[in-house]
């Protein structure tokens, strides 16, 4: 392990906003993703259930 | 189930699909985040800081996975097309139609932490080398497979013609993949190659390529249970499974 604190892991040798942008935006979009799948499927399951 | 072994073909039937898809999902989710987990330990705190790029290179592992995953999905989609279109099988054309907004996704997910390791380390967000131009045009390839199925209101037209402009372009992927040697281009070559050693630390490509599975698993879950959401809603439409439909079919042809 290179990372000597915390504070050093978060400022990624001075990259850290690039990278933190760059996984944050990752796992947001997934994020997204899962929840919009989920919603659709929900309302998918509720409009075959109302027939 | 019968003990006599397994009919696989009946999973190509939606109603057959759709419980199957139901079970696997929870697997591929799990898969995903656990690997994802692995991935991203071994990415942070494994994997040495580079020598030249410092500890800005670690954007390769959303990076990567996500260009590979942007093509692969892109490819997939244009073989569930293909099949659709030879064999004018509608799950098919479905599976197609569900692996469309991942893949977009993830070409966009490609450009924008491209964009943030190419500032720190060219110094510009965009440059329009052939890499990056034929990724763009990727994004807009999705977004316009998509638009033209969403404008078409006859779903067999919709299919058809989303899966016609999925083939065509096709071509775009193997431009994307060998722009880096076809072309003198700012984005750095393959890293990794299944002819070559990689030319990275071993703990490097380790962590990178458990991403890369992660994203793998995160999309069979995804577009499986999008295909999932296709299914049910296709089964709405008052076109789906009643014998009457059948005669207004042939005389559509």
């Amino acid at each position: 392990m290179q990372w000597g604190s915390l504070a050093e892991f978060v400022a990624m040798g001075g990259y850290g906003l690039y990278v933190w942008i760059s996984f944050g935006a990752t796992a947001l979009c997934m994020g997204g993703e899962v929840l919009a799948v989920w919603r659709r499927s929900a309302a998918a399951a509720a409009s075959r259930d109302e027939s | 189930m019968s003990t006599t072994g397994t009919n696989w073909f009946k999973y190509s039937s939606p109603q057959a699909f759709h419980p199957l898809a139901g079970r696997l999902i929870p697997w591929f989710a799990a898969a995903a985040i656990g690997l994802s987990g692995v991935g991203l330990y071994l990415g942070f705190f494994v994997a040495p800081t580079d020598a030249t790029q410092g500890d800005a290179y670690r954007i390769i592992f959303v990076h990567v996975p996500a260009a590979w995953m942007s093509m692969f999905l892109y490819v997939m989609m244009a073989v569930w097309a293909g099949i659709g279109l030879g064999l004018n099988a509608r799950p098919s054309f479905m599976m197609a139609q569900a692996i469309a907004p991942t893949g977009a996704l993830f070409t966009f997910l490609a450009l924008l932490t491209g964009s943030m390791w190419g500032k720190p380390t060219w110094g510009a967000w965009w440059v329009w080398d052939a890499r990056l131009t034929s990724e763009l045009i990727l994004l807009f390839q999705y977004i316009g497979i998509i638009l033209l199925r969403s404008s078409i209101d006859d779903l067999r037209r919709a299919d058809r013609a989303s899966a016609v402009l999925a083939l065509v372009g096709v071509v775009n992927v193997p431009i994307i993949y060998f722009s880096v040697r076809w072309w003198n281009t700012l984005h750095q070559g393959a890293s990794v190659s299944i002819t070559a050693a990689p030319s990275m630390a071993g703990s490097m490509v380790t962590a990178m390529l458990v991403m890369t599975l992660a994203f793998w698993m995160y999309s069979f879950a995804v577009t499986l249970a999008r295909m999932r959401c296709v299914i049910v809603e296709r089964e709405r439409q008052p076109s789906w499974g009643k014998p009457a439909a059948i005669p207004d079919v042939a005389e559509a042809r």
